[in-house]
């Protein structure tokens, strides 16, 4: 443990670059500047500092690092306690990386009201980094549920035609399942007099109330993921959005679901995910093939890309509950990836939504004959969406699937198949976009990337690449605690079996 | 060295893919100079990948120095561990070489056959990335790197016949490729989880060891308990027939050829296609204990070689009648493989990719002379204007009929004797399959060259005046190719499946004992032995008496078996019966899960329903309150009769 508390020093340096964005008064071009200004060198310091915690880090150690403590509500057992693991810390890079990219690309595109754009992005950082750190109930609550507000507000704010419809749907269904989440975790503190994350990891529920409590926390997750069939606000979300919302969106919170599964259902509950693995395997089954299917027939590039992220996540959640070291490890591979790819998938059309106002695939064809750039960096990630070797896409899947097949060939042959209708979904709307003639008039006169759009993709693209190709910097971190979790659940599941036995 | 001819191939590439992205500013002259760097990198990288992948191949195969060059890890979690790494045995350095050096010869030809296109740096990067994937795949040391280069390949193959993205034909075409492929890599995937969950490692050496070990196993997957090597060599079979478009998943070659004609020679003649074959044989000690497995490959391949050949009789694209035979030859190859003759199956795969790459080459210089004619219907008459490509085709078409002494002939005559060695019922099954199958090759090969230089020129008098020789940088490949497709059979005899054959291969591919079919292939009676070449001839003869002594015959037999010729000419409505058992359907799923599923079903009951039913509720509560004073004196004494009735009936 060291002495500088890096977490706080992450999770609250974007509120200092919110003060000084409050203080800015003058013209409103001038506003507008220096907002952007200071939120960029805000996020891009917060990321740099984020990477020193890659840095010191120990992959061997076996508990969370960088743990700070300060009682809070002391009646409650309640505290301010932070910490990372090996899953978490980098969900924190991606979250800190992905809000500089989030500036970047929003430069030129939002002019409107930007001061504030600029403010709900540097909170949304806070709360995402303070979500992944937190490693207490209340305090992981507080910034779980905190995004929602950021988030509502902008898609409310700066999102399109139906964003009030979207912005509602979203807020609504995802607060419908926390407030069953919050129920559980007041039960739990109730029950083992703590609200501790790292004490209750090792606190052994009943068996009958850790079903209930597994449907509570189940309810929050999979709302958040989402998995089928409580997935239909993404699409809507995803659509009215404004581009950096939908990064955001896909990037991170979306891996909310995932992460939480991972800290608490697996090791907290585990006999209640063991009993419930079948429910898991069939949502997930059925989410990657439904939605691969409904890809298919979509007109719209951002509710393709929405549904296709459906789909991924079904990876997810699939390799998470194999409790494998390959489908657990694969299901945060494939977290990291889905953050780099959807988001850059998501940037690929705000750069000709920002041209030519439009997400409708029809409007556009042939634009590789003026945009060759583009056309490879829609193709880079593209690829890594359908999951080809040598990109991170792959390297998640594969190691997903290798899990399933261990836990049950059918559901991963079943899985499988999305490989299939991944590759049909994603080149098909990539031959709609980019290939043919050009022969509509507006497209003629459309301009290839910029060097700032370059420069947002470039990390981008570096990272899909080098994940894929080198992807062991990666694991070797996570090792230590993919395997606390899963040693957690197979003692807990084979305790009880042997309980059983016994009482037979 | 190794390292050098897997890896210049991919530096070319990359250097020559970002020439492809530096403005020219609409100057000729610069345009003119960016092409030339980039076909000068590739040319050069691949000539020099080429001449490392010789002293590799002098120093493993005949010095004996094989083993594996780990480069770094890749993946590492829990028991997965696998590296990336260069395997150095016989096998993958015959693949080596042969790609190496087909892919320079075909880098050279394209300087000359993509002159006037407009992207030629691109052009000319993907055929280096290509080859670079191609080598990781022949070079893998486990089944994941495998796959990495087998979906390189797919990718590069899809971008390759999909360069002209102009016509939409060629955009159909790249995408069903690939998701054709990806059907056969979902088998090939599967194979590698089973394979995982059997051995828990998916590296070859420990697999190999393993294997005899492990050869009664049974394994647990899909509800049943199955031999556990059948399972896996099936499922990864059927990676193998998807890359080399055998019966069933075929469908996407033909329709490949909207690329580039240097790319269907590279890619779907001598290199790409050929991984099928490569896998089979790398997994030689797999598929060794497993009879079933052994079988389903011979069947599907001598199905395969006497269905396509069917096909190629009646096409008139000149490119789809080659395209048909390598999905032929390639069936050849399978059922060698099959009865346990894997070096005849690679030996027939190195002759084919030689003479198969060249006459891919010389119809592209057919078609380059004709102005971009495909259709032999238009052709003929072509033999004195453009000499060099007859004779290129001859030599071609020789070998591929099996004639004495070209290539063909020593390896097909091999491949058939081991069907007719394995003294087994498939064995008979491939063995005559694969005579009738050797008839029809050499009938559709010569009505190829009797349709497209012989006979009154049938196109156009302004294309004909257009005729003319290719230039030497498009010949000289061509009779480099045409050397191995004379040469390559009588030179490598020896050392594939000759006297020398195990000293060549050593351990890089097993054979169980008792499965001698490669033996017996040596000791077969006489007519077996020159039946081949009896048909094959006689194939010629009934060619040249259809096309060139008596035309009438094709259309009469053409309108007197009219449902016959229809079916073949359709491809047996392999593309029809898909369409409407999966590709329809997926799309029509699609659109009703999304409006019927996603709208009505989940967002009317779900949020929209909720939503609607507050509002409804809430509409209803406001009705109450109307503001006229008896209404509510009527609801309050309406509450005070329910309360005294209750009090009343309940008795309280």
């Amino acid at each position: 443990m060291s002495g500088f508390p890096w977490l706080s020093v992450i999770t609250f340096a974007p509120l200092v670059g919110v003060v000084f964005i409050l203080l800015i008064r003058g013209e409103p071009d001038v506003v507008a500047r220096n907002a952007r200004g200071v939120a960029l060198w805000t996020s891009l310091i917060t990321f740099v500092v984020s990477l020193g915690l890659w840095a010191n880090f120990d992959p061997l150690a076996t508990g969370f690092q960088f743990e700070e403590k300060l009682v809070w509500v002391p009646a409650l057992g309640i505290a301010y306690h932070m910490g990372i693991d090996g899953i978490s810390l980098f969900f924190i890079i991606l979250s800190t990386l992905l809000t500089v990219l989030c500036v970047g690309a929003s430069w030129e595109s939002v002019q409107s009201r930007v001061k504030e754009y600029m403010i709900a992005f540097l909170v949304m950082e806070t709360l995402m980094v303070g979500m992944f750190s937190a490693l207490d109930l209340i305090l992981f609550y507080v910034f779980f549920e905190g995004v929602l507000i950021p988030m509502f507000v902008i898609i409310g704010v700066w999102g399109g035609p139906r964003r009030n419809y979207a912005a509602f749907k979203f807020f609504l269904y995802t607060l419908a399942g926390s407030v069953l989440m919050l129920l559980a975790m007041l039960t739990m503190i109730f029950e083992s007099g703590t609200s501790d994350i790292v004490t209750l990891l090792n606190y052994d529920f009943p068996a009958s109330m850790q079903t209930w409590l597994w449907l509570a926390f189940f309810a929050s997750f999979a709302v958040k993921v989402p998995m089928w069939p409580v997935h239909t606000w993404l699409p809507d979300a995803h659509v009215e959005a404004p581009t950096a919302g939908s990064v955001i969106l896909a990037g991170v919170l979306l891996k909310f679901g995932g992460y939480g599964f991972l800290r608490f259902s697996l090791p907290m509950f585990p006999l209640a995910s063991a009993d419930f693995t079948p429910l898991i395997y069939g949502l997930s089954v059925i989410a990657i093939i439904y939605t691969s299917l409904v890809a298919l027939a979509q007109e719209d590039m951002k509710k393709l890309i929405a549904y296709s992220s459906v789909a991924h996540m079904g990876y997810v959640t699939l390799g998470t509950f194999t409790a494998t070291t390959q489908g657990v490890e694969g299901a945060v591979i494939q977290m990291l990836s889905h953050g780099v790819v959807s988001a850059a998938l998501f940037l690929v059309v705000g750069v000709v939504y920002d041209r030519r106002h439009s997400r409708e695939i029809a409007v556009y064809g042939g634009l590789v004959n003026r945009m060759p750039a583009y056309a490879l960096v829609f193709m880079v990630f593209m690829l890594a969406s359908v999951g080809l070797p040598g990109t991170s896409g792959f390297v998640g899947e594969f190691l997903i699937l290798v899990g399933a097949f261990k836990a049950n060939s059918w559901v991963a042959a079943f899985a499988t198949t999305g490989v299939i209708l991944g590759a049909a979904y994603m080149l098909y709307l990539y031959r709609r976009v980019i290939f043919g003639k050009l022969t509509k008039d507006d497209l003629k006169n459309m301009m290839d990337l910029s060097p700032r759009e370059i420069a947002v993709f470039a990390p981008l693209i570096l990272l899909t690449i080098f994940m894929g190709v080198y992807p062991v910097p990666f694991l070797d971190a996570m090792h230590v605690s993919v395997e606390n979790v899963i040693e957690r659940y197979e003692t807990a599941v084979a305790a009880a079996q042997h309980l059983s036995l016994a009482a037979k | 060295m190794y390292l050098a001819a897997v890896f210049l191939p991919l530096l070319g590439g990359l250097i020559a893919g970002s020439l492809s992205f530096i403005p020219d500013g609409g100057e000729k002259e610069r345009k003119h100079k960016l092409d030339r760097a980039a076909q000068l990198i590739t040319c050069g990288g691949m000539l020099l990948a080429a001449v490392a992948a010789l002293v590799t191949f002098i120093s493993v195969v005949l010095g004996g120095e094989t083993g594996a060059l780990e480069i770094f890890t890749w993946i590492d979690s829990g028991s997965m561990e696998l590296s990336w790494e260069l395997r150095a045995d016989t096998l993958s350095l015959v693949m080596v070489l042969m790609v190496t050096v087909v892919s320079s010869m075909i880098h050279i030809y394209s300087v000359g056959y993509m002159s006037h296109d407009h992207s030629i740096p691109r052009f000319q990067s993907y055929l280096s990335l290509f080859t670079f994937f191609m080598l990781m795949l022949v070079t893998s040391n486990n089944l994941v790197q495998m796959f990495f280069g087998w979906e390189g390949v797919g990718l590069m193959s899809y971008l390759l016949i999909g360069f002209w993205f102009e016509r939409p034909s060629a955009c159909a075409a790249a995408i069903k490729a690939f998701v054709v492929n990806r059907v056969g890599d979902f088998g090939f995937a599967l194979g590698i989880f089973a394979t995982f969950l059997m051995f828990d490692t998916i590296n070859f050496d420990v697999i190999f060891g393993l294997a005899e070990a492990q050869a009664d196993q049974t394994i647990n997957v899909f509800s049943g308990e199955f031999h556990a090597l059948t399972v896996i060599c099936l499922l990864l079979f059927v990676g193998a027939m998807g890359k080399s478009a055998q019966l069933g998943l075929h469908t996407w070659l033909p329709d490949a050829m909207e690329g580039p004609t240097p790319v269907s020679a590279l890619i779907h003649a001598a290199t790409m296609v050929t991984a099928g074959v490569f896998m089979v044989a790398r997994l030689s000690p797999l598929f060794e204990h497993s009879d079933v497995a052994l079988t389903v490959v011979t069947i599907v391949g001598a199905s395969t070689a006497i269905f396509a050949a069917t096909i190629g009789c009646v096409q008139n694209d000149i490119k789809r009648v080659i395209a048909y035979s390598t999905c032929s030859q390639l069936g050849y190859m399978f059922f060698a493989l099959g009865v346990s003759a894997y070096s005849a199956g690679i030996f027939h795969l190195v002759t084919h990719a030689f003479f198969k790459a060249l006459l891919f080459l010389g119809a592209g210089s057919v078609i380059h002379a004709m102005s971009d004619e495909q259709d032999m219907r238009k052709m003929g008459g072509l033999y004195k204007l453009i000499p060099v490509t007859y004779v290129m085709m001859w030599i071609g078409s020789l070998a591929l009929a099996g004639v004495w002494p070209f290539a063909g002939f020593f390896s097909k005559d091999i491949v058939l004797e081991a069907a007719w060695g394995a003294h087994s019922a498939v064995g008979q099954y491939a063995f005559w399959l694969g005579i009738a199958a050797a008839f029809l090759t050499a009938f559709y090969s010569w009505r190829l060259l009797i349709m497209t230089f012989h006979g009154k020129p049938r196109a156009d008098e302004v294309t004909m005046a257009h005729v003319h020789e290719s230039p030497k940088v498009m010949l000289l490949p061509l009779m480099v190719l045409s050397v191995g497709a004379i040469f390559a059979g009588l030179g490598l005899y020896n050392w594939f499946v000759g006297a020398g054959t195990v000293d060549f291969w050593g351990n890089a591919i097993f054979v169980l004992e008792g499965h001698d079919a490669l033996e017996n292939a040596h000791h077969v009676p006489l007519w077996v032995k020159y039946l081949p070449l009896v048909v094959g001839l006689a194939g010629i003869a009934m060619a040249y008496v259809f096309y060139m002594f008596a035309p009438g015959i094709p259309a009469a037999i053409a309108s007197t078996f009219k449902g016959v010729h229809r079916f073949l000419l359709n491809k047996w409505y392999f593309d029809e019966l898909y369409d409407f058992l999966f590709v329809k359907p997926a799309f029509r799923l699609g659109h009703g899960l999304w409006k019927g599923g996603d709208g009505q079903v989940i967002d009317g009951v779900g949020p929209d329903g909720i939503a609607a039913a507050t509002r409804n509720l809430a509409r209803r509560a406001a009705a109450l309150q109307s503001g006229f004073l008896y209404h509510y004196a009527f609801a309050m004494l309406l509450g005070v009769a329910i309360l005294v009735t209750w009090f009343l009936v309940t008795g309280g």
